[in-house]
């Protein structure tokens, strides 16, 4: 097995967690392999969102949820009582499905979350900006107009600021939830070919809106079903071999 | 150091967002127990119910008020909610962007105006009017419904329009899909729908009018003595406390807060019931 | 004629219609009797020169600081503590019992008549607290007046902003405060300022609440502790007691014209930004 190369960046152990009553996840043990691309896919309602949320704690901003179970992040729990909330949302950052962009200059956009962790020089500022912009394959094209409201970028350069705000925070752990899913085919290119770089320096873990884009960027999937785990495996073994019939079902588009 | 930060955050919102109970409490607190000794001493009933109000001789009784408020403001109602009604009906149903544009910044700038403003407009205006059209001194309950009638325009439109525009559409196309004309529709269908919410702006509308002191007291004419035609002056409850809270002392100006503390008794009546209907939309 | 259906709906249309038309014309005919009596008094004498000789000459220029004065007292207490209302509202707690007896507080407060504002305002700021017929009374009285609208405004603004505003900046690590100042505040400002010149608008027009608290002095305010007159009750007195007619119309032209920039100036507020945000 190939997991021996990588060690696990996340641990997640028996997570449950609830809305109420019901149970949005039941019983997920997966580990999240450092420096790849981990696919968690599955029909709408399966828990991919509640599952990436949990990995940055953001599941608990709905007042009413359960937790059980445990995610480590480099073996530490992220949810014991005295590790900061915000420490682990800086390390493990989100990009949402729809671009949203703050109503601020594309500049402020970027050094919004820097400057909330203390970062006050212009000098760092600039710095931390560019870098970020640069990772995101998006300074080129706004490297003369920083100071334009962020608003004015198109749907695709949208969200290669928010994924671009987020590597401003130097975090080493990225969730996407289905953050293609409103682009169009040649800006979707362009952000997989961004993940596909980040992902040498970064722990990728991405919700795709497509099965197919789980085979095109993917390292390893997770099948999610009904807040279950199905099967999870190196991308191309799961697609052409897969163990269990429900996933080959979805694969297939039996079901959806 | 960021968490401190946070909870003195949390703990200095919390305790602004008191503020509004903490006045509602001194507010209710102070004015009753001004006002609570003169009624304990001349009895409820009597205050209430008494016939006469002559401090200076020791008469404390405010029927002739009470009276006076729901006379004008009765006469308010009657005036102002059917052309209220028209009025929202009419941003909700008939007008055209244009018109909108123009009828409800104007509604806007009524609700702005002054009420001194308005007294004495109905003083140099209506109060003539209805002296030579109609006899009597022209000061009047009649002016007074009719000032108020103005003023509660803006609040009945707002809140009935509201109403109205939050019917789901299915209503009036239903209607309308069954050969209905517009106002068919609107009479029998929309209107009825909108009930509880146009009898909240009612109410409301009531409750402005109760409470509204400066636009009256300059066209009432200020009699002390119970009215008995609407061409007749008279003084209503808050009229009452802002003649006299000028030179009253003692046991009269106590009397006046009494006054008061049966206006917010009626106010919060009023608003509970407007709230009620308000949510049964 | 038939009561056909096609009649009726011609009869109600021009009821309709017509009460559209007379509630515009009635706004337009009260403002322009005011404007047309009262703008040939506003000249510069009248606008710096202070009332003399109880208010039958002289200008209004005393009146316009107490009205300044007082207003700017109602606004400084309010907006903080009616925009952090409508900020712990919104951000800071679920709806439950508190926010129930907070809004139930506020819709209240809305509801109680001026002239009990002004009764509350001078048994508290007056005599209990000691702080005399000042500019100080008046303008607390009417801060607590202008206090509901505030919140209420402000709540309303705050709710237009997309929540994805505040999962972005708690996703990079914002605290609840950070989001706040960071990014929802500045999103609601345009909603939260138009509250706040409306309450600047009512505090311009208030009467009843304001002559049992700040008093009737004719003499220039000084401090926050001196009596001061507004033009309102400036107005109210001089119309009631038929000081003069004139320097009446004046007072009230000047207060109907600032009513008038304000509303305008509200509107623009609206239109301009907070339609804008979805």
């Amino acid at each position: 097995m190939e997991q021996a190369e990588h060690a696990a960046k996340i641990s997640v152990r028996n997570l449950s967690i609830y809305y109420g009553a019901k149970p949005a996840l039941s019983g997920v043990t997966l580990d999240v392999p450092q420096n790849e691309v981990l696919a968690v896919f599955g029909p709408a309602n399966s828990g991919t969102t509640t599952f990436l949320r949990a990995l940055n704690r953001l599941c608990e901003i709905d007042h009413a949820v359960r937790i059980e179970g445990e995610v480590l992040l480099d073996g530490t729990s992220i949810y014991s009582p005295d590790v900061a909330v915000t420490e682990i949302r800086r390390k493990i950052g989100m990009v949402f499905e729809v671009p949203t962009p703050l109503p601020m200059s594309i500049f402020d956009n970027i050094a919004y979350g820097p400057r909330m962790n203390g970062t006050k020089s212009r000098g760092a500022l600039d710095k931390a900006v560019e870098e970020a912009l640069r990772m995101a394959a998006l300074w080129d094209e706004v490297k003369d107009r920083l100071t334009d409201p962020a608003a004015s970028l198109s749907g695709g350069q949208q969200q290669r600021l928010c994924i671009a705000r987020v590597l401003a925070m130097k975090p080493q752990v990225i969730l996407l939830d289905r953050s293609c899913s409103g682009l169009d085919p040649i800006s979707t290119a362009k952000v997989e070919e961004s993940l596909r770089q980040l992902a040498r320096e970064f722990t990728i873990v991405i919700a795709p809106h497509n099965v197919q884009q789980a085979g095109r960027i993917a390292d390893r999937v997770a099948f999610l079903l009904m807040g279950k785990l199905i099967e999870q495996g190196v991308t191309a073994q799961v697609f052409t071999n897969p163990t269990d019939k429900r996933t080959s079902d979805y694969i297939e588009g039996r079901f959806g | 150091m960021t968490k401190f930060r946070e909870k003195i955050a949390q703990r200095g919102f919390m305790l602004v967002a008191l503020s509004a109970l903490s006045a509602l409490a001194l507010i209710t607190i102070f004015i009753v127990a001004e006002g609570v000794p003169i009624i304990g001493k001349v009895g409820v009933l009597k205050f209430v119910f008494g016939m006469k109000w002559a401090p200076t001789q020791g008469y404390f009784g405010i029927f002739p008020m009470i009276v006076g408020s729901i006379s004008v403001t009765l006469g308010a109602v009657i005036l102002g909610v059917p052309i209220a009604l028209c009025c929202a009906i009419f941003l909700a149903e008939y007008a055209p962007a244009l018109m909108r544009n123009v009828l409800r910044p104007a509604i806007q700038m009524l609700a702005g105006i002054p009420s001194v403003v308005y007294g004495f407009w109905g003083l140099v205006f209506v109060v003539p009017a209805i002296r030579n059209y109609l006899g009597g001194p022209g000061l009047s309950i009649l002016a007074g419904s009719i000032i108020l009638a103005i003023m509660i325009l803006p609040t009945v439109i707002s809140i009935s329009e509201v109403s109205l525009l939050a019917l789901p559409p299915l209503y009036k196309e239903g209607a309308l899909a069954l050969g209905a004309t517009q106002w068919q529709t609107i009479r029998r269908v929309l209107v009825p729908a909108a009930k509880s919410g146009i009898v909240a702006a009612i109410i409301l509308g009531v409750g402005r009018a109760v409470g509204e002191t400066m636009a009256v007291i300059m066209v009432l004419g200020n009699a002390v003595a119970m009215p008995s035609s609407i061409l007749d002056p008279a003084r209503t409850l808050t009229t009452n406390i802002g003649i006299e809270m000028g030179y009253a002392s003692g046991e009269h100006q106590q009397a006046l807060f009494a006054t008061g503390i049966v206006l917010l008794i009626i106010i919060m009546i009023l608003n509970s019931v407007a709230q009620f209907a308000f949510r049964r939309r | 004629m038939k009561l056909t259906p096609r009649n009726s709906e011609k009869f109600a249309r021009t009821v309709i219609w017509s009460a559209a038309f007379g509630v515009i014309g009635l706004l337009f005919f009260i403002m322009a009797y005011i404007l047309i009596k009262g703008t040939p008094s506003l000249n510069w004498q009248f606008l710096t020169q202070s009332p003399s000789d109880m208010g039958r000459s002289g200008g209004i220029f005393s009146t316009v600081i107490g009205t300044l004065m007082v207003t700017a007292v109602a606004i400084v207490v309010a907006t903080p503590l009616g925009v952090g209302t409508a900020f712990y509202l919104t951000e800071y707690t679920r709806e439950g019992p508190v926010t129930r007896i907070i809004r139930f507080s506020a819709e209240s407060l809305a509801g109680i008549p001026s002239i009990v504002y002004g009764l509350f305002g001078f048994i508290f700021f007056v005599m209990y607290l000691g702080l005399g017929w000042s500019v100080l009374s008046g303008g607390l009285t009417l801060a607590v007046m202008i206090l509901p609208t505030i919140i209420r405004t402000s709540e309303e603004a705050i709710l237009t902003v997309p929540r994805m505003y505040r999962e972005v900046s708690f996703s990079l690590g914002g605290t609840r405060w950070q989001t706040i100042s960071g990014v929802i505040f500045r999103a609601a400002l345009p909603g939260i300022a138009t509250g706040v010149i409306l309450g600047i608008g009512r505090s311009i027009a208030e009467t009843a609440a304001v002559i049992l608290t700040a008093g009737s002095s004719l003499r220039m305010p000084t401090s926050l502790f001196s009596p001061a007159r507004t033009m309102a009750v400036h107005f109210y007195i001089l119309a009631r007691e038929g000081i003069s007619m004139e320097r009446a119309y004046g007072t009230a032209a000047l207060m109907i014209i600032l009513i008038l920039l304000i509303n305008v100036g509200a509107n623009v507020l609206v239109n301009k930004f907070v339609a804008r945000g979805r």
